[in-house]
């Protein structure tokens, strides 16, 4: 149970086993007074729902390597990707760079796009125009395990 | 006005997604065995690459680093089409799906002067959201829609969508269009027109209705009027209905050994027994084949088919399975090494309606139940869950050296990036 600023009560339930049948009522159909747990109906708390906006546009990826580490993102992570997200000043990409695939922040400028890393040991990358150069999909959210 | 939104060489833009480096060199990909080219990139095209050109012929060009291949990953394209579809309902209400790669629209009640800008938004969204490039073609009917999106594969300018409106522009581009390329054509016809020195569209829209009537049935008057821009194939509906149930394989080893072989077989049955009953069918007649490797010049060619009938019409697979094992019984050979097998049925009728033949009494077990769950299962548990013990527990063996990971349908396989 959990009780907000707003004095709202929220129960939440984790989604243990897989059967998901219809919400049955547990007191039974009986005439008199019903039961007022009956109006919290279960409800499951669904990751993909929370967190993939998109289904058709979201894809996932695995991190390797460290230069991502400031951000918070760090090896053998899990990121979840969204095409449909329009690419924004300092948005977290996936990118495709000359032959590879590289996760940095994407840096906006008059004079173009930058590729920043997040730690010390690595070096900004400037993406030139002959470059084979793709914005892949813009990184929504990072899952690691503790 | 109807719309076809059909994915540019679909597989080998699935495989591109995921290989960048592969944009704009030659692809191909291969058929279930390794076999034979199913999908080639424009450049793989413009080297000489045939649609169904056998691996063998074009390997030094493989080797050389000018091509690259891949096995076909099933997995992969069915969910990027699946991606492709919910883009395209996004914006469109009413699609029907007609292939994995391709989905007719109905865009009734669109105000036209919104239709072009519509069809280059659906390519955009296609081509960000999921990151396949899709040919979309507009136009008065499910015929013209199919004309108009070949259009724009043909000519980049039109950046991915054409509308087809005027009667001056489709007439125009009818004149150029080969009549073979036509939808519900078919090679078959599309002979038999040559001859009548019909070679385009234009000249087989220009032929008098009661010519085509008289000689091309009710099927060709359809698209004849298509053509016209008169709507005669409606929505879900396929000009060329499925008469035939077919499914065979070549091996990735070839087989002399009776047991594995008719293992395969059986396999194969229950795949297209399956399939009839997922459309409500029954079929009345069965065609088991078998044969030798139908490229390689030091073997003599053998190829031996036998047709029984299913008395009465059945879907199901006890009783296909043994009438299958007593046609197999009749031309396998010991001698010869099969490169490929497969079952083909026909004289297809609705289960519902079936008429009962005088003398089915108690004969026939009715195991139309059990079927129906085994279906379910192995629907819901994967295909191969339940099994018939002819079947075996091998699967069908195939040569998949060049399989790319499934990475949106495997945890274990998804993309990795070097950070």
């Amino acid at each position: 149970m959990v009780m907000d600023g707003s004095d709202r009560i929220e129960i939440m339930v984790p989604d243990r086993d897989k059967e998901l049948g219809l919400p049955y009522s547990e007191g039974g159909v009986r005439a008199g007074f019903p039961s007022p747990a009956e109006d919290f109906m279960p409800r499951h708390i669904d990751l993909n729902r929370e967190l993939i906006k998109h289904p058709a546009s979201t894809f996932y990826a695995r991190v390797c390597g460290e230069s991502m580490t400031g951000a918070g993102i760090g090896d053998g992570d899990l990121l979840v990707i969204d095409r449909a997200v329009e690419p924004y000043d300092m948005c977290v990409a996936v990118c495709f760079l000359d032959g590879e695939f590289t996760l940095k922040y994407v840096k906006t400028g008059p004079d173009g796009l930058t590729l920043l890393p997040a730690n010390p040991s690595f070096r900004p990358i400037k993406v030139s125009p002959e470059d084979q150069f793709t914005l892949w999909g813009v990184v929504r959210y990072v899952i690691k395990k503790l | 006005m109807y719309g076809l939104a059909d994915c540019n060489n679909f597989f080998v833009s699935c495989e591109r997604l995921f290989r960048p480096d592969l944009n704009g060199k030659a692809v191909v990909v291969l058929s279930n065995n390794d076999g034979c080219a199913i999908a080639r990139s424009n450049e793989a095209k413009a080297l000489g690459i045939k649609m169904g050109q056998p691996l063998y012929q074009f390997s030094n060009l493989v080797s050389s680093g000018k091509v690259t291949v891949f096995s076909s990953n099933f997995m992969l394209y069915g969910d990027i089409s699946h991606r492709v579809h919910a883009t395209l309902r996004e914006a469109v209400p009413v699609i029907e799906i007609y292939s994995i790669d391709e989905a007719f629209l109905d865009l009734t009640g669109i105000p036209d002067d919104r239709l072009d800008s519509l069809g280059h938004r659906l390519n955009r969204m296609c081509m960000r959201n999921v990151g396949v490039p899709v040919s979309v073609g507009i136009s008065h009917t499910k015929t013209l829609a199919k004309v108009a999106s070949k259009l724009c594969k043909q000519y980049p300018r039109l950046d991915g969508a054409c509308l087809m409106k005027r009667p001056q522009d489709i007439e125009k581009v009818l004149r150029k269009f080969p009549v073979e390329d036509v939808w519900g054509i078919g090679r078959r016809y599309a002979a038999r027109l040559h001859l009548h020195g019909v070679s385009t569209a234009f000249d087989f829209a220009s032929l008098p209705e009661e010519w085509v009537k008289a000689r091309m049935g009710l099927t060709g008057l359809r698209t004849w009027l298509e053509l016209h821009g008169v709507p005669s194939i409606s929505f879900g509906e396929d000009p060329e209905p499925k008469k035939q149930i077919c499914v065979s394989r070549s091996f990735a080893h070839e087989i002399t050994d009776k047991e594995e072989l008719y293992e395969q077989l059986s396999q194969f049955v229950s795949m297209a027994a399956e399939k009839l009953r997922k459309q409500g069918s029954l079929a009345s007649e069965m065609d088991i084949f078998l044969l030798t490797n139908r490229f390689k010049d030091t073997d003599r060619l053998y190829s031996r088919n036998r047709l029984e009938r299913l008395e009465p019409p059945t879907s199901d697979t006890f009783a296909i399975l043994k009438t299958a094992r007593y046609a197999f019984e009749q031309i396998y050979d010991s001698r010869v090494r099969f490169k490929k097998a497969g079952v083909t049925f026909s004289g297809i009728i609705p289960s519902e309606g079936m008429q009962m033949s005088l003398f089915d009494g108690g004969e026939t077990r009715d195991n139309g139940k059990l079927m129906s769950v085994i279906d379910s299962i192995n629907r819901k548990e994967g295909a191969g869950s339940v099994v018939f013990a002819s079947q075996g527990f091998g699967g069908v063996k195939m040569n998949r050296g060049h399989l790319s990971p499934q990475y949106t349908t495997k945890f274990d396989d998804i993309l990795k990036i070097k950070v």
